[in-house]
């Protein structure tokens, strides 16, 4: 770790400028990382010589249409899977997070939170303390003893949210985890994920087909292109927050890169 | 900051309200009112049944001492209490042992098929091919293993009742949302970790149902082995069938009948569909309350 910066990402594409804080080392590192699925004959090119870096206390939002590959980037970058060419380096941990919550239904709210913990390795006591501070931590204190069935989708992903936290996270996964709310709760969702970003410093890898909420959450908005997915594009986020999803400045920005999004879809159609 | 703070407790109190609105309305009845929607119409059933075996024997189709009525045979159950009690004992605990054994049997088998792929190439189909298998098709190569003993009677049991609760538990498996796979190992649950906090808890409900099947399959196969396995000096349920056509005691054989029944339908309903009950209301598979 020198500082090396990484290769510069489709430097080609007007508007990419990725954002680095100087001295830093990089969080996440994703070097020239390709992904093929199935063998020669019918091979799928999900992921081509990508690259893309998190700093660390850095909002990475990663868009991009149908087929670009961004789950199986996350699954990469979770060790989930492992690439086919290039490497991955992650400086920490990582927890992923899923459109759906993906809570244990045999398991209360705090027993959900509390298996993170004990397969961290953590005694009884202390797992119960910690399960309580993070349920209060996004709000559902009262609702520890509750199964997720008996859960709203919202609060299932707190729940979720604040497993992922259980597992003292550096980077957090996020794959399309409000995909599925309504636009209310996806809302405030936001207003919260916002929140425990900034206050447990994390490095957020978020990936959406939702252009205003990259805009919303993220520092820097990837574009990934489609079959198979490379970084097209890079649009630093400067305005401040808290943002709204709602606000001018959001949707100015948000039509400029969906423009782009369009374009990368349209060229899909002409062969 | 301040501002910070006035948000931070802005998106508190929505979040509240919202986390209020959205929680699902609890719409249950009273103990005695579940009590009450769930057995009357069995005792309705029941009441039919006896009106319907009484009409037959009424109608004259058989004599007396071959078909008698209710009345006769409730008369004989109470006075063959004193026989009937030891040997229903008798054949319980048999049952007991039979189907522990095959619990931890099937158990066995069935995870094992369920996580190796060559053994489930190999006696996959074969396990249910075993359960297909009438259990009266065991016995006469379990008289000849076994001799007229307990353990003849106990290996039918386990090979009548181990496929299914095997079988319960690979589909179990089978059956996981892979998104559960795939949380459990986000959360670093691998190996042996992951089968005993995500796969055998998630499989729980196929499993109790396969344990369900399973029962019925251990008792049918017990009494048919009580009928053919006469041991000297144990009196049991399926031996008291045996002496009942021995001394053509039409009442006292349906009186046995009725003790059969009614402790198969006890251990059924009371013991097993309690557990499935509880399983499936924890798990949320039952719909029990509705969105507000």
């Amino acid at each position: 770790m020198t500082g090396a910066t990484a290769p510069p990402l489709a430097a080609d594409t007007p508007g990419s400028s990725p954002v680095r804080k100087a001295g830093r080392p990089a969080l996440v590192r994703v070097h020239e990382v390709s992904k093929v699925f199935g063998d020669q004959s019918n091979a799928v090119h999900a992921l081509d010589k990508i690259s893309l870096d998190v700093q660390p206390g850095e909002f990475v939002c990663i868009l991009g249409a149908s087929g670009c590959g961004k789950s199986t980037l996350l699954n990469l970058v979770a060790g989930l899977d492992r690439p086919s060419a290039g490497t991955i380096e992650v400086a920490g941990r990582t927890s992923l997070m899923f459109q759906e919550a993906a809570l244990f239904p045999w398991l209360t709210a705090r027993g959900n939170v509390e298996l993170a913990l004990r397969l961290d390795g953590l005694g009884r006591a202390e797992r119960r303390a910690r399960a309580r501070d993070l349920l209060d931590l996004v709000n559902l204190g009262e609702f520890a003893a509750k199964r997720p069935h008996e859960l709203s989708g919202g609060m299932r992903q707190r729940v979720a949210l604040a497993r992922s936290l259980a597992q003292r996270v550096d980077v957090l996964l996020m794959d399309e985890p409000f995909g599925a709310l309504d636009a209310m709760t996806r809302d405030l969702l936001h207003d919260e994920v916002e929140r425990l970003w900034r206050e447990q410093e994390l490095g957020v890898l978020f990936v959406t087909h939702n252009v205003r909420e990259a805009v919303r959450l993220g520092d820097r908005v990837a574009m990934l292109s489609s079959r198979p997915g490379r970084v097209i594009a890079q649009f630093p986020v400067e305005l401040a927050r808290p943002r709204r999803i709602d606000s001018p400045e959001v949707a100015t920005l948000a039509a400029t890169i969906t423009d782009q999004l369009r374009a990368e879809v349209a060229r899909h159609g002409e062969h | 900051m301040a501002s910070t703070d006035v948000r931070a407790d802005r998106l508190d109190a929505e979040l509240a309200g919202l986390d209020a609105l959205e929680l699902p309305v609890e719409r249950r009845r009273s103990r005695a009112g579940r009590l009450w929607a769930a057995t009357w119409p069995k005792l309705l059933a029941t009441a039919i049944f006896f009106a319907a075996w009484q009409l037959l024997v009424w109608s004259g189709w058989k004599p007396d001492y071959l078909l008698p009525g209710p009345a006769d045979v409730l008369e004989t159950l109470f006075d063959n209490l004193d026989t009937l009690i030891p040997a229903a004992g008798t054949t319980l605990w048999r049952a007991i042992q039979g189907f522990a054994l095959a619990i931890v049997i099937g158990t066995v088998i069935g995870a094992l098929v369920a996580r190796n792929r060559v053994l489930r190439a190999g006696i996959g189909s074969m396990i249910s091919g075993i359960q297909t298998m009438p259990s009266i098709a065991w016995f006469p190569l379990a008289i000849l293993l076994f001799k007229l003993t307990e353990g003849a009677i106990l290996f039918v049991v386990v090979l009548g009742a181990a496929p299914s609760i095997a079988n319960g538990l690979i589909n179990g498996i089978d059956n996981i949302p892979p998104l559960y796979l795939r949380a459990g190992r986000v959360l670093g649950a691998r190996g042996i970790r992951a089968f005993r906090y995500v796969i055998l808890p998630a499989a729980l409900p196929s499993f109790v149902g396969g344990l369900k099947q399973g029962w019925a399959f251990a008792w049918r196969s017990l009494l048919a082995g009580e009928l053919l396995v006469l041991i000297p000096g144990q009196h049991s349920l399926g031996e008291q069938l045996d002496v009942n056509q021995q001394f053509a005691d039409s009442a006292g054989l349906i009186a046995t009948m009725m003790v059969i029944f009614v402790l198969g339908v006890i251990v059924d309903a009371l013991f097993f569909g309690t557990a499935d009950r509880f399983v499936r209301r924890r798990y949320g598979l039952i719909e029990e309350a509705t969105p507000a």
